[in-house]
């Protein structure tokens, strides 16, 4: 690797690390500092290796030079609170305190528990996402802003808003209680879901960053699943259904960087590795009596990596919607819903559920009554489409819509 | 553990009678014995009370009537979901429920997920 | 937007099915529900195996336990579903899709769900 790549990719994948591990040794209150710290590190390491070039072990080079700093700050630290307050001396960090420990297991502890400390609920959920990159996943402002297709600014004042809330609530850096690591680990899931979907279904057209939103889910998924007490056939479950997903990243866009549709994809381009990982982890979820969301999208992505229609596919696709549904309703779910009723049942009754559904914002709504009234009734398709087209915002959606449009013709 | 339904029924007349001191005294036997299963861990869905004057029935081909009062005196006049061990617990738990103070009776019954 | 619970009421609960007929009516059963949770207006529910079914009694002070629903009632609640609508009419129209109508001499009941008064 040259000296101009190797310092982004280590701030990507040692950043993170320094700053769990120091935020948990100064505590969330100063999670600023931490940050501080752990570029600053980055910053001396760019002027030392211009001139002498890249150490040999770069990674153990970071962390020495991050342990002085941070023995540094806890000195300068010290140094005012006794003067300051002299009485507190004797419940200052002693010397053995000031230890960096900044070994594989504390690393991994800390990134784990940093990760429930983002996710509390007295953090809004953009700011959880925003905060999760920076922190967990070591993404640049310029980075975020760019998946979030918003400025560097937003992005400033909800990491602003994360750290205070983090301050005030005084927020402590561990895993949460025995009994409240279900209900905390719902919203670590959550996020990242969330992460996972920014990448996957985000209009950016960074495609390197969508990728590496993707896998940095996908990793702090991992993260929950190797630790015993997060390893929750939840967690698996969401694993599973981002490695589905994530198998169709290279099918889904073809050479020009145009979106490819499902039904045109290569299936010689889909990772079947992805697909046995996702199959793996699917079988490890199904334990316990607790069916969730995560479940259920699971078992419909692995039927959509069968490419093959089959009535057994549409059926099993229904029927794991029609649960889903009772679970959670959400629009987007409600339409395949309606699709594979279709598919499952035919069209007419497919026709007079999707006409109750009155999704009248919705393009996507439109979208599936054209499909539904397509080969049966042409100018009632070539209707909805037209509507639909009105209201599509993305490339990808317009270009979906065109190609129905002229199979119609 | 296990979910078990308690469906309450009683008497449609019943009701009607009871002074509003008596109604609030059952009242607050009902929320007494429900909070109390709630503290014991019993309770899995407090369930619904059934509003008694509007309902309808369905039969097949889209018959729709007015009851259920015409063909069945003994009504349902709500339900909850309690935990339980086994079939037994959940038995001995409905015995406590209030309902037998106004002549009325719980039928319990164990659950499966949907479909139903 | 009120909750009506709609419950299902089979005549003869003991009726024997053919495993064929049981699976194709849980598959309508699942779509129906299916198709109501799709306009956002299931709340809740549940299904219940025929086979056990006990109640209790209060006969001369004393708690009497029996197997089977009571006395003079001779349906079978199947299951129990809660849904939001409107009116008692969307309800209804609700409970046409039940599957359990198919049934000579079974019915819906649709109750609304009284207010949350504490008593519950």
């Amino acid at each position: 690797m040259q000296q101009a790549e190797i310092i982004p990719h280590l701030f990507r994948t040692e950043y993170r690390k320094i700053v769990s591990v120091l935020c948990k040794r100064f505590g969330a209150g100063h999670i600023e500092t931490a940050e501080d710290i752990a570029s600053d590190t980055f910053l001396t390491a760019s002027q030392v290796w211009a001139l002498h070039g890249v150490p040999s072990n770069a990674v153990a080079w970071l962390y020495r030079v991050a342990q002085n700093k941070a023995h540094n700050y806890l000195r300068r630290h010290r140094l005012f609170e006794t003067k300051i307050s002299p009485e507190l001396k004797h419940s200052l960090p002693s010397n053995t305190d000031m230890d960096i420990d900044l070994s594989p297991k504390n690393i991994n502890d800390s990134q784990l528990q940093m990760m429930f400390a983002i996710c509390h609920p007295s953090i809004p959920p953009e700011s959880q996402i925003g905060l999760s990159l920076r922190i967990l996943c070591g993404f640049g402002i310029e980075e975020i802003a760019n998946a979030f297709l918003t400025n560097k600014e937003t992005i400033n004042k909800r990491l602003f808003r994360a750290r205070e809330k983090l301050r005030e609530e005084k927020i402590s850096i561990e895993l949460p209680a025995e009994a409240d690591i279900q209900k905390r680990l719902d919203a670590v899931l959550t996020t990242i879901y969330l992460l996972f979907s920014e990448g996957y279904y985000s209009e950016s057209q960074h495609t390197v960053i969508r990728r590496d939103l993707c896998s940095e889910a996908i990793r702090l998924c991992h993260m929950l699943i190797e630790n015993q007490n997060t390893n929750t056939p939840e967690a698996n479950a969401l694993l599973s259904l981002m490695c589905f997903h994530a198998s169709r990243f290279d099918a889904r866009v073809d050479k020009n960087g145009e979106p490819v549709l499902y039904d045109d994809q290569d299936t010689s381009l889909w990772d079947s590795d992805l697909i046995s990982k996702g199959a793996y982890f699917l079988n490890c979820s199904a334990r316990g009596n607790h069916l969730s969301r995560y479940h259920l999208e699971a078992a419909i992505a692995y039927w959509n990596t069968q490419k093959e229609d089959t009535r057994e596919k549409w059926e099993q696709i229904l029927q794991l919607y029609n649960q889903l549904l009772q679970l959670e309703y959400s629009p987007i779910a409600a339409l395949n819903r309606t699709y594979a009723l279709a598919r499952a049942n035919g069209k007419q009754q497919a026709i007079a559920e999707a006409e109750k559904l009155k999704l009248h914002n919705n393009h996507y709504y439109y979208m599936l009554l054209g499909e539904l009234y397509t080969e049966t009734d042409t100018a009632t398709a070539r209707m909805h489409f037209a509507k639909a087209m009105t209201m599509a915002r993305t490339a990808y959606d317009k270009k979906t819509i065109q190609s129905k449009l002229d199979k119609l013709r | 553990m296990e979910n078990y339904l308690l469906i309450y029924r009683s008497e449609y007349k019943a009701a009607p009678t009871a002074t509003p001191e008596q109604a609030q005294a059952m009242t607050k036997k009902w929320m007494d014995w429900i909070s109390g299963l709630d503290a014991k861990n019993q309770l899995t869905d407090r369930g619904n009370r059934l509003d008694p004057a509007s309902g309808k029935v369905l039969k097949p081909g889209n018959v729709v009537t007015n009851g259920p009062y015409a063909e069945i005196k003994e009504m349902i006049g709500g339900y909850s979901i309690v935990k339980a061990t086994s079939y037994d617990e959940a038995v001995e738990i409905a015995k406590g429920c209030p309902i037998f103070q106004v002549g009325g009776h719980v039928e319990i019954r164990s659950i499966n997920n949907l479909p139903m | 937007m009120e909750e009506y619970a709609l419950i299902m009421r089979h005549e003869d609960g003991k009726k024997v099915a053919s495993p064929e007929q049981i699976q194709q009516w849980m598959k309508q059963t699942m779509d129906w529900i299916g198709g109501i949770a799709a306009q956002n207006k299931f709340v809740s529910g549940t299904g219940l195996p025929f086979d056990e079914a006990r109640t209790v009694t209060n006969r001369d002070a004393k708690k009497v336990v029996t197997n089977g629903p009571f006395g003079e009632i001779k349906e079978t609640i199947g299951g129990l579903i809660v849904v939001r609508a409107e009116s008692v009419e969307e309800a209804v129209e609700f409970a046409k899709g039940c599957p359990v109508l198919q049934g000579e001499g079974n019915s819906v009941e649709v109750r609304k769900i009284a207010r949350k008064d504490g008593m519950h």
